[in-house]
């Protein structure tokens, strides 16, 4: 079924009334999601945001609470303020990146609530690429460029008009509320099936990388792989599964607030003991953190590799570490036996 | 290839294989197109590995104080500078240290070329002029137009110092007006240049990139990673950007070389070059002090004059 983006766009200036709504929009720095109260700010045609939509469900400086000294009491307020939100036109490695962050923040023991109060109140309505980018390799990484695995609603942009995919329940719903919808032409769906075919041309071999990197605790890979890395955390900030976060508190006299601030293992602070002692304290670790992290430890807890090949890292290193080469090095580096 | 790249790579692999130095650190090509990324060689024959072009863009100082042992540093202009620096503020030692000087017409700016054509996927750079295919629309481009900023502003292209030079000088530009862009600036009412730093304060996302990239940035605690005290929280907003940028620009007065490896380093197009400028102007009419332009000269905030502007320093 498809809407005309006329009527796709009526349909969603209206939803603004209940929702807030979250966009890609072409700023002074590319494309970036933003809140937008109208369709016509929605930027169409672009290949994926510079930064990923991971900070509306799990923010780069979140306050977790705030406490107040009075007297013999302390006041302690919640200050989460979640509203419902869609977020719009994720691209399908962002929204199996969404997937990949609600198995880190629920898990047997603890369910984190500020991520999943934003979670839980969110609708993800997702498009497909019709432009692949060349530092694409969603489709190595079990992905597609028209994979709607992930989103509530899945669209694919047809010019003039959407195909409208229902995908989850909570999608059905939002679904009901277009109006409109009519059959696809013999000529549209011939697109569609275009688009649900493109495959990225770039490729890695992850078959592998797994069992491999089990092997590769100890190994002079990481000495050679880490040596131009100049250890900021671009790549981590740029990407839709990293998430690890610092806990800090914020405070004055008698009041202060506990925040939650992104962290990167790039950093030597990231791990750095109150001792003194750094158990990672030489970068050759913090880089086989990053890559055992992705392809083995996530593996092993969650079963899946925690990389969705958007990209974004190949784009945002200053000197080129290229996260498909250091997977090469991995599947190339030579098994030695202890 | 031309002799440039061929006598790097001679030089490389005869001072590997006659083991006057135990790595080369130069560039490589990268995986992205218009994109070099650094190396390092460490046998003779993984010396054809090395490139040099308009895309060498990264400061590989900023390696030197990081690698171990006896090194030679493929050196721009700027690169030469960080390593006076450097080693005036004893992060190097000059015995562990052979440059390989290349003189420098530039460095591409990919950011302007892609804001035309989308993402690269293909460049060819020949006779001053860039064929660019890219996922929007393939263009052409004079070299001049998309070189960056802090190379059209260049004083020194050629290395200040080096052990050997390969290929020939670039003529200095001569400036019409010093600091013409600083100027620019410093004539915006407070407001306006408000208003343009918080504009670019608001991209930042504290991923350190540019103090990570750059080669004067090697204190082993950041003020903004020690957090006992805490001086910032991590949190980005505009004010704690600006906090850490200024402080960042403070350290670096008088010792900024003006590489410009912050600005292309940052993912998000921040104009951290604009804040640093400003200092390097400042320093300049102040203390008439360019940082790592010679091993002899000291570094400003390391002596003592008689002309100092600040009057109480120079009190009978």
């Amino acid at each position: 079924m498809k809407i005309s983006k006329e009527k796709f766009g009526q349909s969603f200036d209206a939803l603004t009334a209940d929702y807030q709504i979250i966009a890609p929009i072409a700023d002074v720095n590319g494309v970036n999601y933003q809140v937008v109260k109208n369709f016509s700010e929605v930027k169409q045609d672009y290949l994926n945001s510079k930064l990923p939509p991971k900070s509306f469900l799990f923010p780069q400086h979140e306050k977790l609470l705030s406490y107040k000294k009075e007297g013999k009491d302390v006041i302690v307020k919640n200050e989460l303020k979640v509203g419902k939100t869609v977020l719009f036109g994720i691209r399908p490695c962002d929204a199996k990146g969404m997937l990949l962050l609600d198995k880190v923040f629920k898990n047997d023991a603890y369910t984190d609530p500020y991520y999943f109060e934003r979670r839980d109140n969110t609708v993800v309505i997702g498009v497909a690429c019709n432009k692949i980018a060349p530092t694409c390799f969603c489709s190595s990484m079990g992905i597609s460029p028209s994979s709607s695995e992930g989103s509530d609603i899945f669209l694919i942009d047809l010019g003039d008009s959407y195909q409208v995919e229902a995908v989850t329940e909570k999608g059905k719903a939002i679904a009901a509320s277009l109006v409109e919808l009519v059959e696809l032409t013999t000529e549209e769906q011939a697109q569609v099936d275009t688009i649900k075919n493109a495959q990225t041309t770039s490729k890695v071999d992850v078959a592998t990388i797994t069992s491999k990197l089990g092997t590769m605790f100890n190994h002079a890979y990481w000495d050679t792989l880490q040596e131009k890395c100049i250890g900021c955390n671009a790549c981590s900030f740029s990407c839709p599964t990293c998430h690890c976060f610092d806990i800090s508190e914020e405070v004055r006299k008698n009041e202060g607030t506990r925040v939650r601030t992104w962290d990167g293992c790039m950093s030597p602070l990231f791990t750095l003991h109150g001792s003194g002692h750094n158990p990672r304290n030489k970068h050759e670790a913090r880089w086989r953190q990053r890559m055992m992290h992705k392809f083995n430890y996530f593996v092993q807890n969650n079963g899946d590799i925690a990389c969705v090949g958007c990209g974004r890292c190949i784009k945002s290193c200053p000197v080129n570490l290229d996260i498909r080469q250091a997977i090469d090095g991995v599947n190339k580096a030579e098994l030695v036996v202890e | 290839m031309n002799s440039i790249i061929s006598d790097i790579r001679e030089t490389a692999r005869q001072l590997l294989a006659d083991g006057k130095v135990d790595v080369v650190i130069g560039y490589e090509k990268g995986s992205l197109p218009l994109k070099a990324t650094p190396c390092f060689v460490r046998s003779p024959q993984d010396a054809d590995k090395l490139i040099w072009d308009e895309t060498c863009e990264n400061n590989l100082a900023a390696f030197a104080t990081k690698t171990a042992g006896k090194k030679a540093i493929v050196a721009k202009g700027c690169d030469s500078r960080a390593l006076v620096v450097l080693m005036q503020e004893n992060q190097l030692v000059k015995d562990d240290l052979y440059v390989i000087g290349v003189s420098c017409q530039g460095v591409i700016d990919k950011k302007k070329i892609e804001a035309e054509t989308g993402e690269i996927l293909e460049a060819i750079i020949a006779e001053g002029k860039l064929s660019v295919k890219g996922i929007a629309c393939d263009k052409e481009f004079n070299f001049i137009d998309v070189k960056d900023a802090t190379c059209q502003t260049c004083r020194y292209p050629n290395p200040v110092i080096e052990d050997i030079h390969i290929g020939g000088s670039v003529e200095v530009p001569q400036q019409t007006v010093a600091f013409a862009d600083v100027i620019e600036m410093e004539n915006r009412t407070d407001s306006e240049r408000q208003a343009y730093f918080q504009e670019q304060m608001k991209k930042c996302i504290r991923c350190y990139a540019c103090r990570n990239a750059c080669p004067m940035c090697y204190c082993s605690e950041c003020f903004v990673d020690c957090n006992s005290p805490k001086w910032l929280t991590g949190g980005v907003d505009r004010a704690e950007n600006l906090l850490f940028q200024a402080g960042r620009v403070l350290h670096l007065a008088g010792r900024c070389v003006d590489c410009g490896a912050c600005s292309r380093a940052c993912p998000q197009g921040v104009d951290i070059r604009a804040l640093n400028r400003k200092l390097t102007k400042d320093v300049s009419e102040m203390y008439h002090h360019e940082a790592g332009i010679s091993e002899e000269v000291k570094p400003a905030l390391n002596v003592y004059s008689a002309d100092d502007p600040e009057a109480f320093l120079v009190k009978e």
